[in-house]
Parts: C-alpha cells; sequence; structure tokens
C-alpha cells in the first residue's frame, strides 16, 4: 500500500493528483493514515499511531484502514510494483 | 488513563472533488441528526424497547387530523372521516382517531371485527372491498353497518340475505371512473363511463329491499392531483342527481375515499414530496367547490366522507435501527446494513425514506446504499443516498413509516419488533409487544411421524 509518489497532499486534507488533474478532500483521520502511508509506515504502526490519538478499537481502526486503502486504489491514488 | 484526552473517532474517507475545486468537503448534509423523537431521547428508546422499534406519535396523530378536518369543515356543512383500518389497524392508533370523531372504514371480515372490538358503533362502520363473506354480511347488515357494493355478484347475494333477514341493508355503491390520472383504477366498484353504476343503481332502487344510502369513491392512492378529486366528486354528484331526478331519493353521503399523498417521497421522484404534495386545503377546496357547483340539488347537502389514510399518519411515526455492518461494493459505493429491512418497511418499495442518524456527525459525506438485513437482494431502503460516515452500532431513524408498514410488514426470517406509542405528555406505551418464537410456534403442529430423526 504505497502511494504514488507524485500526489500532493496539504496540510488541511486537500489531495492533489497532477498525473490525473483529479483532486480529493481526506478528513481527519484519514489524512493521518495517509501521512502515514506516505512515510512508509507499515499497516500495524498505523493503527498503533491513530488509536495513540483517538478513541477507537485497533479492530475498528484496521477494517477502517483496509477500507480507506481500498477507497485510494479505485481512485488510482496508490502505487503498483508493476507501474 | 489518558482516554479522556483522546479525539473522537471518525473513520478515514477520502472523497473526489467533482468540480477541482476544494469547496468543502462535498454537499454538505441538508439534515441535522434527529436524536429525541417526541421528548425521548432514541438511544434510551432502544435500551429499553430493543432495535428496531416503531415509534409513533399521539401529538401528531391528532395534529393532522385536526388540521386536516379543519380543511374540509370550514369550507363544507356536513364532514366525516372514517379511519381506513388498512392503513395503520393497531387498536390504539384507530382508537386515537375514533376520539378525534372518526368512524371506522374496513375492508375484511378481520377488520371488521377488529373495529367492533374497538368498540365503533356498528352504524359507524364502512365495509368496502371485494371480499365480504356471507357471515360478514350477515353480521354488518345486523349491525346497520354501511355496506359498499363492489360487484354484481356482492349485490345479489345481499340481496338474499336481506329477504331472509328480514333487514333492509343500508347500502352504496362504490364507482370507479376517468378522473385524468392513469392508470384508472377500474378494478374495483362499477364504472361509470360505461354505465355500470347507473346499472347497478336501478337494480337497488328497483328491488326495493335495499336503502342506497350513498355513493363511495377511492380513485387511487397517492394522488399528487387535487383536479381529480374535482372530476370525481362532480361524477358522483351527477349520480345522486340522476337518482334524485328518477327515483325521487336522496342520498344521505357522498364518500370521497382516501388517496391523498403524504409528504414522503416517491421513489425516483426528482423533487422531495414535501415540496410537491398537495396539503389537506387544496384537496377540500378541489372537493367542495365541484361538489356545491355541481348540478345536484338535493333538500339536505349530503354528508361529505373521507377514508383518507396515508396523508393522515405517515409522518407520525418512525421505525429507529441500528446499523449492523458498513461494507465496500464492487464499483466503490459504501454500503451499510441496517437491522431493519423491507419486512417491516415494506414502504421502501415504495418511497425514498428519509433516514437520519440519531447521533451527531461531522460534515463529511459519502455517496451510501442502505440494505436491510435479509438474505434477498431486493431488500434494498435507499440505493443511493448522501450519508453521513456511519459506524456499526450507530442508531439510525426512518422517517414518515407511519402508514401501510404496521399492516403489510412480514414474518420473514426474524420476529417482528415492538411498536410504541409516545402521548402527548411524552409518555412512552407498549401498543404492540415483539413478537416471539413461541407466538409463531404456536400456530404450528408436526405430525407424530416427523417428530424424531438421528
Ligand atoms: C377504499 C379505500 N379507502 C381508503 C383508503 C386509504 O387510502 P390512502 O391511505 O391512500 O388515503 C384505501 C387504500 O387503498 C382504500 O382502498
Amino acid at each position: 500500500m504505497k502511494i504514488k509518489s507524485n500526489i500532493a497532499v496539504s496540510d488541511n486534507g486537500f489531495v492533489f493528483n497532477p498525473a490525473s488533474g483529479e483532486s480529493f478532500m481526506v478528513n481527519p483521520v484519514g489524512l493521518g493514515m495517509l501521512n502515514m502511508m506516505r512515510k512508509g509506515q507499515s499497516q500495524e504502526q498505523i493503527v498503533a499511531a491513530i488509536q495513540e490519538d483517538y478513541r477507537a478499537e485497533a479492530m475498528t481502526i484496521e477494517r477502517d484502514l483496509l477500507d480507506f486503502v481500498e477507497m485510494m486504489r479505485q481512485y488510482r491514488l496508490l502505487q503498483y510494483d508493476d507501474e | 488513563m489518558t482516554m479522556t484526552s483522546k479525539k473522537t473517532y471518525e473513520r478515514p474517507v477520502i472523497k473526489k472533488l467533482e468540480n477541482n475545486m476544494p469547496n468543502k468537503f462535498g454537499t454538505r448534509t441538508i439534515f441535522e441528526p434527529i436524536s429525541h423523537l417526541e421528548g425521548q431521547a432514541v438511544n434510551d428508546l432502544i435500551a429499553k424497547y430493543g432495535s428496531p422499534l416503531f415509534v409513533i406519535s399521539e401529538r401528531k396523530i391528532r395534529k393532522n387530523f385536526r388540521k386536516a378536518r379543519q380543511a374540509f369543515e370550514t369550507r363544507y356543512p356536513r364532514v366525516q372521516f372514517a379511519w381506513s383500518y388498512k392503513t395503520n389497524y393497531l387498536d390504539a392508533v384507530c382508537n386515537i382517531y375514533h376520539q378525534e370523531g372518526s368512524w371506522a372504514e374496513v375492508v375484511s371480515g378481520f377488520e371488521y371485527d377488529k373495529a367492533i372490538r374497538n368498540g365503533v358503533q356498528g352504524n359507524k362502520i364502512i365495509f368496502n372491498g371485494p371480499d365480504k363473506s356471507e357471515t360478514d354480511l350477515r353480521k354488518a347488515i345486523t349491525n346497520h353497518s354501511l355496506i359498499h357494493i363492489d360487484h354484481l355478484d356482492e349485490l345479489y347475494m345481499l340481496q338474499d340475505i336481506a329477504r331472509n333477514l328480514n333487514i333492509r341493508p343500508k347500502v352504496a355503491i362504490r364507482v370507479n371512473m376517468d378522473t385524468g390520472v392513469y392508470p384508472t383504477w377500474d378494478r374495483f366498484g362499477f364504472n361509470y363511463e360505461n354505465g355500470q353504476a347507473w346499472d347497478a343503481l336501478n337494480k337497488i332502487l328497483f328491488s326495493g329491499m335495499m336503502d342506497l344510502v350513498g355513493l363511495h369513491t377511492h380513485i387511487g392512492t397517492f394522488m399528487l392531483s387535487p383536479s381529480a378529486y374535482a372530476v370525481a366528486a362532480s361524477k358522483l354528484a351527477h349520480l345522486a342527481q340522476s337518482v334524485l331526478t328518477k327515483y325521487n331519493h336522496e342520498i344521505k353521503y357522498i364518500d370521497m375515499g382516501g388517496g391523498f399523498a403524504s409528504q414522503n417521497t416517491l421513489k425516483g421522484s426528482y423533487l422531495p414530496g414535501s415540496d410537491i404534495s398537495p396539503s389537506f386545503d387544496d384537496f377540500a377546496e378541489a372537493i367542495t367547490t365541484a361538489l356545491m357547483n355541481s348540478d345536484y340539488r338535493p333538500k339536505n347537502p349530503p354528508l361529505l366522507i373521507l377514508e383518507t389514510g396515508r396523508a393522515l399518519i405517515d409522518d407520525a411515526a418512525w421505525l429507529v435501527s441500528t446499523v449492523l455492518a458498513n461494507k465496500r461494493l464492487s464499483d466503490g459505493r459504501r454500503s451499510t446494513i441496517l437491522n431493519a429491512g423491507v419486512n417491516i418497511l415494506f414502504t421502501a418499495f415504495w418511497y425514498d425514506h428519509k433516514i437520519t442518524p440519531a447521533q451527531p456527525f461531522t460534515s463529511y459525506t459519502e455517496d451510501t446504499a442502505i440494505y436491510g438485513p435479509l438474505c434477498m437482494n431486493i431488500d434494498v431502503l435507499r440505493e443511493s443516498v448522501t450519508m453521513p460516515l456511519l459506524n456499526k452500532d450507530d442508531h439510525m431513524v426512518i422517517h414518515h413509516v407511519g402508514a401501510y408498514n404496521m399492516t403489510q410488514w412480514m414474518q420473514f426470517i426474524t420476529l417482528r419488533p415492538k411498536v410504541v406509542l409516545i402521548d402527548e405528555q411524552n409518555k412512552v406505551h407498549v401498543i404492540r409487544n415483539n413478537e416471539s418464537i413461541d407466538n409463531i410456534r404456536s400456530l404450528e403442529h408436526v405430525p407424530d411421524h416427523l417428530l424424531n430423526f438421528e
């Protein structure tokens, strides 16, 4: 789950893909996850970090993270090994 | 513990900005959370009575009724409502209407018996519908109920029974007609345009065995056009005048049936029902003007009867339910599964019901499909609706569910939930208990040879 390297992310959650010209908004939890993904952190690290900051169970966060990643894949924001 | 210093979690979401302008997070949801119903917290209601749960407001029922009655009574001297039992026949609900002065409108022996058991006087029960058994008719004749004849076979059966009992049944005929709204409901009653209705009236008056007291029509349901009622009222008035001219017989009432649209939004409708549904005043104006302008000139103006159902009760009830799970569909859309489906929300087949969370939410939204819990593809509450981010165990309020759901619900794979009524002092009463497996099994019988297996 690596994010394409040319994707721009602003501090307030505005996401821009220069390759497609598409832009997106993420909410604060999503922004936190996205930034950790950009730093190459693992799923476990991300879940643990979110749990530090928010009132939520690890299981919930993990499930939501996988869904979030799936949405990013749908929006073609993820880097694949064959790309 | 540092729990309290942690922030409130909201699931992560990414939303595409269609116009490339970061103008807030897409469209804001247009609604607020509904955390309380008639002064009662949804969370408390669910904790005490379970989820899903039907919640009915006595205050709203009475308010709607008074508004409808006023719309007609300010325009016409003699008005009578008859509560359409099939719309919602929970006894407590029927009795609110009866306390407000409504008669009962029933369409089966079962509904007839319910009205009698509720204490409605026989002569204040209107008996409609194509399915009246001989036993039903005997009872109705003996009780002096108002029998609305649907077809010729019923007319002949009534004559036979009347002869045997030596009582004159009080009858009306149901008339169907072209009102300019299509498809016309021509399955029920006698047709106006092709002369069937006039023939039936002649048969009744010629036989001399029945009292023709009224004329009835019910032109359709969820009617958005007051002018259709004006057409129907003129046609009934014309029939009444023909009867007066030929037989010197004055009918006592004209019954315009039900069918006024409620504030719900029909599936596929672009505009919400609250914007396009005519008001009681609109319908009342159309009907009473048509009656007064008609060529009917009786000595006593006929009583105007209305059998309004859905428009009186739809917005007086809610279905509260709980989020079971969230899923991502293969096209990327979000789907949310509630514990209430089309088994108890039959009207989801007709309406795009408004659904709102019962707890606060933020302005992030997603296009969401909302499903019920049945293992069936047709169990869809909303195909696509902008929803805030929902979490498992969140509570949801489904609006405008008062009509037809608590009568057409089905016991499919699970048991039907409780129904509570919140009275005018905001006190909660259980008016129908949840079903138990024993209720269901008590009707079954397993033959001896099927009792045992390895
Ligand atoms: C004879 C008759 N009267 C009244 C009603 C109530 O109709 P609505 O709920 O559309 O007002 C119905 C419903 O189908 C009906 O068949």
